[in-house]
């Protein structure tokens, strides 16, 4: 339990999806500007990922590793199968949600597309055959994953909503202090760097 | 007779005509995917630490856009409208297969460096953006010039960004000690490098120095060129 609870922690805060690796860049930059946005974003992601990264599991373990379906290493399909079953799986999450959540799916809807090109999501998947993760710390890392980027796109939501007060160098409006914060809020969250829940399990 | 040869070569479009030039210049000032399009910076700034990773992942960017664009244009009028991004990102997938598999098998310490952020080009967005705004809408030779173009945009401020890092943050170059001292000249003070006071600084090891990078140099191209500034 407290080799979850770390790995869930850590994918908060310690290695966050976007400002420790810079994973879903584009999304968390394009859709900051309000924090209304910034949260449906958000929900969509934490949803994808916590349920796409055990999917991927079981997709590497079982069909593609030596020990497989095929029992050959399959392993250079990676990258085609990987994402074809995110494609997929956001289709049809896209159709499900549409069907039985219509309100659902108008919060959500203008999202769930975008999500399939999203770094984090594909990211979230190798990270876990890297680090050789076993189903329930998968589980665990994508959904600690998603919050980590929900919490980090949702605060750069509101810092942007107030920024648009303050008197910015015009060449520096928009993106290039968009940039910026990204940075010092990446220098804060290393700040929490060294927290170690599991130690404390034990 | 001189005229009609002028005709004659205009009807032929000649293959690296004014186009093609704007094609392949545009993205690495007026246009560049990273600071202006906003394209593609997700897998890029992990990468940019050393200038050596930062150039096998700008090379390895330039050839999936040149060859999924050129691939994806060859293809666009047999594409349904529906299943366009799944074929899109199937050949994508297939080009950083090969360029991965290809980089393991030829260096494999920066393979393993660069882990994930290989496989991360498919969900590139500079690659799937000019997929959807050049290729599916031109011909092949066109869209293969945006390709390399948009890549040598996206590798120019990778290589940037990973100079002044290691530069600051290391005091080398592509692993030629350049500036500071290291331990080792520390023991041995007969050798010394230039400016042998200078400490490596390392905040520009970590993470977010990447993003002070880019946001200074959008700062400064955009005090250069007022066409870009946000207006909103």
């Amino acid at each position: 339990m407290g080799d979850l609870l770390n790995i869930f922690i850590k994918s908060v805060f310690i290695e966050n999806m976007v400002l420790a690796y810079f994973l879903g860049m584009c999304s968390f930059l394009a859709v900051s500007k309000s924090v209304k946005t910034a949260v449906g974003l958000g929900a969509a992601v934490v949803f994808v990922l916590t349920l796409t990264v055990p999917i991927n599991w079981f997709i590497n373990e079982k069909i593609l590793g030596p020990n497989g379906l095929f029992g050959m290493d399959l392993t250079f399909l990676r990258f085609i199968l990987f994402i074809a079953t995110i494609a997929a799986f956001v289709q049809l999450v896209e159709m499900v949600v549409e069907k039985f959540s219509p309100s659902l799916y108008n919060a959500l809807g203008i999202f769930l597309p975008l999500i399939t090109v999203n770094c984090a999501i594909l990211g979230g998947a190798l990270f876990m055959v890297a680090r050789e993760y076993s189903i329930g710390q998968a589980t665990t890392f994508g959904f600690g994953s998603g919050v980590g980027f929900m919490v980090a796109i949702v605060v750069m939501a509101a810092i942007r909503e107030k920024i648009r007060y303050s008197a910015v160098p015009p060449a520096l409006r928009g993106l290039g202090i968009a940039f910026l914060l990204t940075g010092l809020m990446g220098i804060a969250f290393m700040s929490l760097m060294g927290i170690n829940p599991g130690n404390y399990m034990k | 007779m001189a005229e009609t040869i002028i005709q004659v070569e205009e009807e032929k479009e000649p293959l690296f005509g004014k186009k093609e030039r704007k094609l392949l210049i545009d993205p690495i000032n007026d246009n560049n995917p990273i600071t202006v399009q906003v394209l593609g910076i997700c897998s890029a700034l992990a990468v940019t630490t050393l200038v050596n990773k930062a150039i096998v992942m700008a090379v390895a960017v330039i050839f999936v856009t040149a060859f999924s664009n050129l691939a994806v244009s060859l293809l666009r009028k047999g594409i349904p409208k529906q299943i366009r991004m799944i074929v899109q990102l199937v050949v994508i997938a297939f080009l950083v297969t090969v360029v991965e598999l290809a980089l393991k098998a030829a260096n494999y310490p920066i393979w393993k460096e660069l882990s994930v952020y290989i496989g991360l080009i498919i969900t590139n967005c500079i690659v799937m953006g000019r997929l959807e705004a050049y290729a599916m809408a031109n011909k092949p030779w066109r869209s293969f010039m945006d390709g390399v173009g948009n890549g040598v945009g996206y590798g120019v401020i990778l290589i940037i960004v990973a100079a002044v890092r290691e530069l600051f943050g290391k005091g080398s170059l592509a692993d030629f000690k350049i500036i500071g001292n290291t331990p080792e000249y520390l023991i041995d003070t007969t050798q010394n490098s230039f400016f042998a006071w200078y400490m490596p600084n390392n905040l520009m090891v970590i993470p977010a120095a990447a993003l002070f990078v880019i946001g200074i140099i959008i700062w400064v191209q955009r005090s250069r060129n007022s066409k870009l500034v946000d207006v909103s």
